[in-house]
């Protein structure tokens, strides 16, 4: 049996790196919350705020060991279905990859410990502690990774050598043009996802009338913060997408759907890019208004699709369709979150019930938008594994089809397995909510894990 | 420089597998012994004695992989596609077994299937760990700097013999834990766990150790060549003395004693594998110079190895001493 593995390798990543993108989303921003919730706690000495920060820390615990078994998977999927692309880029993605995990991994690895287990062992201050280090790890952690990933994709300070790329410049190579718009855009993003993951908690329990000094804290602390930071995200994005212009135009042609470049391009609203006739067929548009954003004047001209050949093009329809959802989320977190402090403003947040209703579903937007803003970087640097130095083709591993067939089915399968189980059980514990046993204490008799008090005092 | 850093990444990454295997070793052991527990009450011990510790347990593995993706990108662009399966087995016996320690505790009408997965995931991951090593005793098949055979080259008597001493070797090293962590029912009975698993290691090291050298004339000729044979007999005398300390401690109902003799034994035969291969990366042809990554990477890496490792025995140490002491029945740590 004969297999293309090609087709099969890309599904394969591009599957289990958008199933590990989810919980590092999350746990970068859940980890700063619970760190802020501690604070506060220490602070102001007030129960409820403990109450929330062991909430989330059971939750926590759950998206966290997803995040760590899958992550674990990547970074031995580079070897076995890209190896070729281990080969050549290895000098240069292994020692950033290495800093990962000597500087972030072993750190939250450690902190985690203290702060799941150690409520009652370590002193108040020194669990605070461990929070903030377990979410300074998860940033470094993305530092580094970003690094790897926006050297694929806008790659200097490097030299080839017999074939492969080799260091030249560590600091041109850390500090490659695209890194800064990409962490800052990426830990936007995790901050906001957590945010509207928290209003949606909130908004959930104050309709039901449950826990309502809680969720009015969440409401508040959510809402407040998306408002400042959903449109900063709008910023940063734009910044970003100017400067993935002057690297990659391609990328930016794919993302407007914008085929001619000798004529200012419209911003494209709704569109089916056609790729065989290089056209969009069904366009809405505003004439000029995408040169408008993009050089910042309505006559600009910056390259369209054709300027390339077919074969160097990306699949414009994905990345054009991901696009337009990253976006849409993104307008749509700026106008909820800002009517909200406008309800907050007005005193009517807490039983504004036609606003609670939908703001409860909420909680997926961000990493539907984290996903799609992935498809969108990634699709849009295709046919590029390393932009302009290697083609995808070119990296796989010398394996059997039939191999990376077997493993993606059995990927499949277990992850759709942990995966709905997840996320049926961190609904279980939002179900039961922020409770503690007596005075934190966990009943004799049972184990010793905060979680299962929950569990055991809600049964 | 070109010389001796290859030699220096070499010694890191063997140092991070050899953490790896022992830390990790007594977490996967656990699981292994899961299905010989007596009731849930042993199970919730077993698994509180590891919950703090198994995330960065497994760090090391991360390590270990990414060091060699680091110093011996060549090495690793080989290695992995050689042993496709067995690896992509052993990472999902890891899903499975890490997302237990947290699903386990919340679920209620569908726990045994959490202790099922644990069991399982440890035990596979344990098996294809083995069966993994034995497979690059056997060697890989390479040409021009990529792996050249099949996708079930690994797969060998050899290798298989391997995959089961490592799962008899991890619970030795579940079981001694335990006896060190625990006390009453759960402590007794891996007292006697120990002493079989001690007898089943003892049976694989002495095959692979007269196997190994008997199909691989390389390897016979490295131990059993003068002066090699000067340097390296110690090597199975202090394992057999150890070995007997191990059962001497067993019997004697010493607590701690029969956990660092196990890891001394793990420690012996990885030494041996060491003596035996050493300095093929890739056995039997590619060396570390000639799978060794450039200088300038390889010493990059190195700087922050070389500040941060203090910082991660730190941690570790850090992490133990505040999570010490035993586990009792229905008590954690409260
Ligand atoms: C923006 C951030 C980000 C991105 C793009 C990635 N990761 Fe990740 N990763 C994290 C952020 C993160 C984290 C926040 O640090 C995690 C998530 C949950 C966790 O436990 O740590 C993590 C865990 C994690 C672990 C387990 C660490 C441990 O043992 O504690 C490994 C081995 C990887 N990742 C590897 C990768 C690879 C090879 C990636 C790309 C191909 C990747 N991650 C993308
Ligand atoms: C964590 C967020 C990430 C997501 C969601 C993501 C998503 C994707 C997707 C969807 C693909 C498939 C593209 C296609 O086949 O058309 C892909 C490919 C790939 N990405 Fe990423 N990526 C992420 C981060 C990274 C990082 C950090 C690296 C490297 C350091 C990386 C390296 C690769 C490689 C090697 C491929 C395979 C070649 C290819 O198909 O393009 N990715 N990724
Ligand atoms: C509000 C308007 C937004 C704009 C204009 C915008 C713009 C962009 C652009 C241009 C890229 C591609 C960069 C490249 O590959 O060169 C991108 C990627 C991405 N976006 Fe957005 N974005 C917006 C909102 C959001 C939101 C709300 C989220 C998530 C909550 C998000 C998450 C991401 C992620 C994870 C990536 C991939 C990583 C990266 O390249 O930074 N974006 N965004």
């Amino acid at each position: 049996m004969d297999i293309e593995p090609l087709l099969l390798a890309r599904l394969q990543f591009a599957f289990t790196i958008t199933f590990h993108i989810i919980f590092p989303t999350f746990t970068i921003g859940l980890s700063a919350y619970i760190a802020t919730l501690e604070v506060m706690w220490l602070y102001s000495g007030r129960e409820h705020y403990h109450r929330l920060a062991r909430f989330w820390t059971k939750i926590f615990a759950v998206s966290f060991a997803m995040g760590v078994v899958s992550g674990i998977v990547l970074s031995y999927q580079f070897g076995t279905n890209w190896s070729r692309f281990a080969a050549y880029s290895g000098n240069i993605v292994g020692p950033l990859m290495g800093y990962e995990v000597l500087t972030a991994f072993f750190l939250e690895a450690t902190f985690l410990g203290i702060m799941l287990f150690g409520w009652d062992r370590v002193p108040k201050p020194l669990h605070v502690a461990a929070c903030i280090m377990v979410a300074i790890g998860t940033l470094l952690s993305a530092f580094w990774i970003l690094s790897a990933n926006s050297w694929m994709h806008t790659p200097q300070g490097h030299a080839i050598q017999n074939g492969i790329a080799v260091p030249a410049d560590w600091l041109a190579i850390i500090f490659n043009p695209s890194f800064p718009y990409r962490f800052a855009h990426m830990t936007t993003a995790a901050y906001l996802t957590t945010s509207f993951v928290v209003l949606a908690v909130g908004a959930r329990y104050l309709l039901a009338g449950k826990f309502p000094d809680e969720a009015r804290t969440m409401l508040r602390m959510g809402v407040a913060f998306a408002a400042i930071v959903a449109p900063l995200q709008l910023f940063i994005g734009d910044q970003h997408g100017l400067n993935t212009l002057k690297h990659q135009p391609i990328k930016i042609a794919a993302m407007e759907a914008h085929w001619d470049g000798s004529k200012p391009a419209a911003l494209v609203l709704f569109a089916w890019p056609d790729e065989k006739n290089e056209k969009n067929l069904y366009e809405i548009s505003i004439p000029y208004a995408a040169s408008l954003i993009l050089t910042h004047s309505s006559s600009g001209l910056f390259p369209g699709l054709k300027s390339v050949p077919p074969q160097d093009r990306p699949p414009v329809k994905n990345v054009f369709f991901a696009f337009r959802i990253m976006v849409g989320i993104g307008l749509f977190m700026i106008a909820s979150s800002i009517f909200g402090v406008f309800l907050w403003w007005r005193r009517k947040l807490f039983d504004t019930r036609w606003y609670l209703w939908p703001m409860q579903h909420t909680w997926s937007f961000g990493f539907i938008a984290v996903a799609a803003g992935w498809i969108v970087t990634e699709q849009g640097r295709q046919p590029w594994v390393v932009n302009g130095l290697m083609r995808t083709e070119e990296a796989i591993s010398p394996v059997a089809g039939n191999m990376v067939l077997v493993s993606l089915a059995l990927f499949v399968l277990i992850y759709a397995i942990v995966f709905s189980m997840g996320i049926y059980y961190i609904n279980r514990l939002i179900v039961k909510g922020p409770i503690i046993g007596e005075g934190g204490k966990i009943e004799k008799g049972t184990p010793n894990r905060p979680m299962s008090a929950a569990t055991e005092n809600a049964s | 420089m070109e010389w001796y850093l290859p030699l220096i990444w070499a010694l890191v990454i063997g140092f991070a597998v050899a953490m790896y295997v022992v830390l990790d070793g007594f977490d996967l052991g656990i699981g292994i012994l899961f299905p010989f527990a007596k009731n849930e009450h042993s199970r919730d011990q077993m698994m509180n004695t590891v919950a703090p510790f198994w995330d960065g347990n497994e760090t090391w593995l991360v390590l270990g992989g990414v060091g060699l993706f680091v110093a011996f990108p060549a090495a690793y662009a080989i290695i992995m596609p050689a042993f496709y399966l067995p690896v992509t087995l052993m990472l999902l016996g890891l899903v499975l077994r890490g997302v237990s320690f947290e699903f386990r505790w919340i679920a209620k009408t569908s726990r045994f299937l959490w202790n099922i997965a644990f069991a399982l995931g440890s035990t596979v991951a344990a098996f294809m760990q083995g069966v993994i090593v034995g497979g690059m005793v056997t060697g890989v098949k390479t040409q021009g700097m990529q792996f050249s055979g099949g996708s079930f080259e690994w797969f060998t008597p050899f290798a298989l013999m391997c995959g089961v001493a490592m799962v008899a070797g991890y619970a030795l090293l579940g079981a001694t834990w335990l006896i060190m962590k625990t006390e009453g029912e759960v402590a007794q009975r891996a007292r006697s766990q120990a002493m079989l698993a001690l007898y089943a290691v003892l049976v694989f090291m002495a095959i692979v150790s007269l196997w190994t050298p008997l199909q691989h004339p390389r390897i016979a000729e490295r131990w059993f060549t003068l002066p090699n044979f000067l340097f390296f007999w110690p090597v199975p005398a202090v394992t057999a003395l150890l070995a007997f300390l191990c059962w001497y401690w067993l019997r004697n109902k010493n607590d701690f004693m029969p956990f660092w003799c196990s890891i001394a034994l793990f420690f012996m035969g990885y030494s041996g594998l060491v003596i035996s291969n050493f300095p093929y990366l890739v056995p039997p042809s590619l060396d570390v110079w000639e799978t060794a990554g450039v200088p300038a990477s390889q010493l990059f890496a190195l700087m922050g190895t070389l500040f941060m490792f203090p910082i991660l025995i730190g941690y570790t140490i850090f992490i133990y001493w505040i999570f010490r002491g035993k586990i009792r029945e229905g008590e954690g740590y409260h």
